[in-house]
Order: structure tokens, then C-alpha cells, then sequence
């Protein structure tokens, strides 16, 4: 694994049970410093148990993590005086101002509240909130709440920000507002920054790597362009392609390509089964036979491929 | 104790300035000045009769004209009510509005936060008692003019002590309810039980359990009508608000000697005047130990519980 003693974020062989049902089960992750990692994976896949335990709000049932060469377990204050945490659904006292709710967070984290109230004007400034600062949180909409959540977080300037689902349930324009905060942020001050979502499209956007995480395994992680190839490579794939005009001989000389297994007609799209990566072939002779190319994708490339074959073999 | 201050200081800012303290202390007033006034109207009327006896003061806070019950009665009856509405919430409405999680990962021990809330609810208690027993002499001051004596202010300071013992405890009881308890409803209505549980039913069937345990007759000998009073005593003392209102009667009253029963020949030979502060003290001391007692287990269990609960969004 890259990263080695380097990694900022590094678990062992991390597990936690309930019970009889474990949430995380032999989880090896590093993170390393200064990336954005992008952890993916359905509800209930342990996401959030495994964020709580790196934050040690939760304790493992066997396995280490430690985050900046502090365990998580034993010196949890070491971890949370680095580490702003947005958790999934985050809430605030609702009859306090989003400037008194970060202000709480300020003297919680003993910073002088001269030097305090500045960085707070500047991350409300930042986040767009600035109008609403003096507001009662309670009046704020989702999407609102979620950016005071990333202001928050940057209150203590922290090393490592965890986002638990920070895009669930606001708009697409808020998605995009939160997501690229999320960026400029890391990329600015160079905090690593560990994003879970089920959501891959969002973060297809923004991670520099992601890992696979179901039912409390990580089952691949990688750089996103890569990790289709890894996972998909040598393996039967599908072609979509669109073309015009879409002739019938086309479709035979299509057919005849060597490793193509069959072609379908579906609409106007043609669907072809081969054994191999077959793209520069087919596209080869789509431009060839004077056809215009109005479309064109591998199926099973797409992080979307890769997590629905996941989560249906589960 | 890293962390405890900035909690402590945002929920003594929230009670004070939260709308239920208000209402609270509203009712409180309401209830503390009418009875006052009631019992300072009386006192006016026979204070010339009632001269030897002494420790006028300390009736504005125990005499009843019968229209009224007296401030000390609306204490034990109404203290639970505000101790309860102090605690319900404090944990599960922060675990219901997300605020929980955030506010563990700053780096604070996890102790600081229960803490911090039983210590800014324990202050905001004592201010309200503090400063209603100080409208409450002010005011019983200026109707009938009697200026207390050190002795009566000192037991005044320790009526009032007591008061926030008791207060306490069913704030604790109520914190308690709402580590337990994921609803706010569910450990309001819990702690309502306990309140309605303590201060009605729980002296009722104290008598009944006391009949079928030590069973008396109509002309029964003094021995068993002695053994039958101390059982139905022991019992409803299982009530913290019997306790409350046994210590305050001895803190109130110098001229109560003992809270058990007592026989007419044990009174032969005793002098009718009054205790010293120090010897009510004494007298009222179990009881006080008692609701001592009763509020720290509560904030130990809450405490121990809410450390070992898991903190899931």
C-alpha cells in the first residue's frame, strides 16, 4: 500500500462489533497527508463507526488507528485538537446565532476569542454566510446549516477534516458550493480531508482517491481514473455507441471485429458484448464506415459500474 | 477538568436566558409573594398574642392563614417541577438535534459536559432560591417590620441551602432520565411520574403498607401505636419531598425538638424554649444527609451512563 509510515490517517486490522454484527470488520486504510479520500460505500457499510473511531468516540473492539501518529483510542484529545469533524445530519443550538454557535466552538477549543472572532468572520465570510451570521441557527435551511457545519470544522484550523455525508439532503447547488469549499480549503491550507458519501458522483468530483467500503470491508481503493481499470481489467465489457447514420452494414462489420461477442440493437444505441477492451477497434470503425459518433462508453469503467457490482454481489 | 468552563458558561447563559426559567420563576414569584403576603396579613393580626414565642420572620415562610399554604409547602410542592424542567432535555435534545456528536470531537473531556450542565444547573437553581428568599424577607420586612435576628437569618440560609439540595435532586433525576431516555417526552413524563409518585402516592401507601405490616388496633397499646408511627414514618421517608418537608420544619421551627414521635412522658421535664440553630441542625441532619445522598447517586448513575453510552449521529 502507498503510503506506508507516512500516512497520516493509518488503521490495522481495525474491527468493531455489536454484538454479534460487525460494523467494521479487519479495516487496513491509509490516508495520506494532504489528499482528499473519498470513503464510498451504502448505508450501514460502517462508514460513520469507522469516522467515530479515528475521532476515538468510539472504541474498537480489536485494531489501531492513529491519526497523525496519535491512537485514536488512547489520546483522544491529541486527535480532536487536529481534527474537525462534520458529522452526518450536524446540528447547532438553534436558539443561538451562527456566530455564538461558532463562537462555542472557539472557547471549546480555548482559542483567545479576539483572534477567534476573526477567523469567524472570515469562515462565515468564506462559506457565503456572512448576511446570516448574526441569525438564529434555527431559522437556517439545510443546505445553510451545512455550510455554518464546514465553517465550523475550520474554526480550530485543523489538520484533517472528516466530512460524514456533508452533501446529503441540500440541492445540487448546494452540493456544489459545499464541495468545492471542501477543495479550495484542502487545496489552500493543505489539510487532508477524509469524505464519506454514497454519493460517488459528488465525489468522483473532488477525491484524489477513494475506497470501496461495504459491509465493513474495504474492497478496493485507488485513484478514481485507475480504479475502474484495476477492478474491470481482462473482464467482459459492454460498448454503448451511438451513431449516424447507423447502417446495417456497420453493424456486421462491427460484429466481425475480433472479441466482439454479440451486438444488440436498443433504440438507436448499439450495445456490443466483448471479451476485451475493445474501444479503439470499434471506434475505428464507426469513423470509417463515414458515420458520425454521437456517443460512446464502456460499461463497467464508471465508478457507478464499479459500486453497483459491489453492492449486487453483496 | 479540560473543557468545563465554556460548557458551564454556555448553559448557565442558556438557562438564564431561556423562556422556561422565566416561566418559572414566574410562578414561583406568583406563588412565593401571595403566600407571603397571606401569612404576613395573619401574622399582623395576632403578632401581639404570639410575642414570647419569638421568630416572627421565620413565619412568613411557614404560617398558613388556611386560604394559603405557606412558601415552604410551594417549595417542596413546586421544586421538583423546576428541577425536573431544568434536566429533561439536556442530553437527548443534543443527541436529537445533532449537537451531541459536535460537540465531543472538540478536544473536551467527556466528562466536562455533564458536568458542566449539573454545575450550570445547580447555579441557576441557587439563584432562583437565592433571590426569591431575598424578595420574599424584603418584602415580609416591610408589612410587618420585625427585623430578623442573626439566628433567623442563619436558618433562613440554611432553609434555602436545603431548598437547592432538593431541587437538585430532582434536576439530577431528570438529567439522569434524559441519558436514559432517546425522547424528551418520554423522560419528561418519567420524571412527572416520580414528582406525582413522591409527593401523592407514596404517603398514601406508606400508610397502607404500615397497616398490613404492623397492624393496630383501635385501642391498641402505646407500643405498638409507637412501633405502627415509626414504620408509616421510615416508609413515606422513602420520598425525597417527605425528607425535604421534615428537615425545613425543623430548620423553621426552633421549637421542634425531634421529627419522630414522642411520648407524652418524655416530654416531662423539658424545657418549652426554643433549639439553637446548631441543635435543629442536628435534628434535621439525617434528612439532609439523606437528600444529599439521594442527589449525588443519581448524578452518579447519569454520569457513569453517560460516559459508557455510545455516541452515534
Amino acid at each position: 500500500m502507498d503510503g506506508g509510515a507516512a500516512a497520516y490517517i493509518d488503521t490495522v486490522g481495525l474491527t468493531k462489533k455489536y454484538g454479534d454484527f460487525t460494523a467494521v470488520d479487519r479495516l487496513n486504510l491509509q490516508v495520506k497527508e494532504g489528499e482528499i479520500f473519498g470513503l464510498l460505500g451504502p448505508n450501514g457499510a460502517g462508514k460513520t463507526t469507522t469516522i467515530l473511531m479515528m475521532l476515538g468516540l468510539t472504541e474498537p473492539t480489536s485494531g489501531k488507528v492513529r491519526v497523525a501518529g496519535f491512537d485514536s483510542t488512547r489520546q483522544p484529545l491529541d486527535v480532536k485538537r487536529i481534527v474537525g469533524y462534520l458529522p452526518d445530519n450536524v446540528g447547532f443550538y438553534e436558539d443561538l446565532t451562527a456566530r455564538e454557535n461558532l463562537r462555542y466552538t472557539a472557547s471549546l477549543n480555548f482559542l483567545r476569542m479576539k483572534q477567534a472572532d476573526k477567523r469567524i468572520d472570515e469562515l462565515l465570510e468564506k462559506v457565503g454566510l456572512a448576511h446570516a451570521a448574526d441569525q438564529k441557527a434555527g431559522s437556517f435551511s439545510r443546505g445553510m446549516r451545512q455550510r455554518l457545519g464546514v465553517a465550523d470544522v475550520m474554526v480550530k484550523s485543523p489538520r484533517l477534516v472528516v466530512l460524514d455525508e456533508p452533501t446529503l439532503g441540500i440541492d445540487p447547488d448546494g452540493v456544489r458550493h459545499v464541495l468545492e469549499l471542501i477543495s479550495s480549503m484542502s487545496r489552500e491550507e493543505g489539510i487532508t480531508v477524509l469524505l464519506s458519501s454514497h454519493l460517488l458522483h459528488q465525489v468522483q468530483q473532488v477525491c484524489d482517491r477513494v475506497g470501496i467500503f461495504v459491509k465493513g470491508r474495504l474492497m478496493a481503493v485507488g485513484p478514481i481514473q485507475t480504479l475502474g481499470q484495476q477492478i474491470m481489467d481482462g473482464k467482459p465489457t459492454t460498448i454503448e455507441v451511438q451513431a449516424e447514420p447507423l447502417t446495417d452494414q456497420l453493424v456486421a462489420d462491427v460484429q466481425k471485429t475480433d472479441g466482439v461477442v454479440s451486438v444488440q440493437r436498443s433504440g438507436g444505441m448499439l450495445l456490443i458484448s466483448c471479451q476485451t477492451d475493445l474501444r479503439k477497434q470499434i471506434a475505428e470503425k464507426v469513423i470509417q464506415s463515414g458515420a458520425t459518433l454521437h456517443y460512446f462508453r464502456v460499461q463497467g469503467f464508471g465508478l457507478e459500474d464499479i459500486y453497483m457490482k459491489y453492492f449486487r454481489e453483496e | 477538568m479540560f473543557g468545563l468552563l465554556p460548557v458551564f458558561r454556555k448553559e448557565l447563559a442558556d438557562h438564564l436566558s431561556g423562556r422556561r426559567f422565566m416561566i418559572l420563576f414566574a410562578l414561583i414569584c406568583v406563588a412565593g409573594l401571595s403566600a407571603t403576603y397571606v401569612a404576613a396579613q395573619s401574622i399582623r393580626g395576632d403578632v401581639s398574642g404570639d410575642r414570647e414565642s419569638g421568630f416572627v420572620f421565620l413565619k412568613l415562610f411557614t404560617a398558613s392563614s388556611g386560604v394559603l399554604p405557606p412558601f415552604v409547602s410551594f417549595i417542596s410542592f413546586l421544586g421538583p417541577l423546576i428541577g425536573l424542567a431544568l434536566g429533561f432535555d439536556s442530553i437527548n435534545s443534543e443527541q436529537a438535534r445533532g449537537t451531541l456528536s459536535r460537540v465531543l470531537s472538540q478536544p473536551i473531556y467527556r466528562d466536562s459536559i455533564i458536568n458542566g450542565k449539573f454545575l450550570a444547573g445547580m447555579v441557576t437553581i441557587g439563584l432562583m432560591l437565592l433571590s426569591i428568599g431575598l424578595l420574599l424577607g424584603g418584602l415580609g420586612l416591610r408589612m410587618i417590620g420585625v427585623p430578623p435576628t442573626l439566628e433567623e437569618v442563619l436558618r433562613l440560609i440554611s432553609f434555602l441551602g436545603l431548598s437547592v439540595v432538593y431541587v437538585a435532586f430532582w434536576m439530577s433525576l431528570s438529567v439522569l432520565f434524559s441519558i436514559l431516555f432517546r425522547q424528551t417526552a418520554t423522560s419528561a413524563l418519567a420524571g412527572m411520574a416520580i414528582w406525582i409518585f413522591a409527593i401523592f402516592f407514596l404517603p398514601m401507601l406508606a400508610g397502607i403498607a404500615t397497616d398490613s405490616l404492623v397492624p393496630m388496633e383501635q385501642d391498641a397499646p402505646a407500643a405498638i401505636q409507637l412501633q405502627h408511627e415509626e414504620m408509616r414514618q421510615m416508609l413515606s421517608r422513602v420520598s425525597p419531598s417527605t425528607l425535604y418537608q421534615e428537615a425545613t420544619i425543623a430548620m423553621l421551627t426552633p421549637h421542634i425538638r425531634t421529627l419522630g414521635p414522642i411520648l407524652l412522658e418524655q416530654t416531662r421535664g423539658m424545657l418549652p424554649n426554643p433549639l439553637s440553630w446548631t441543635q435543629s441542625l442536628l435534628v434535621a441532619w439525617p434528612h439532609v444527609v439523606g437528600l444529599i445522598a439521594l442527589t449525588l447517586i443519581c448524578f452518579a448513575i447519569s454520569y457513569i451512563s453517560f460516559m459508557r453510552q455510545e455516541i452515534r449521529a
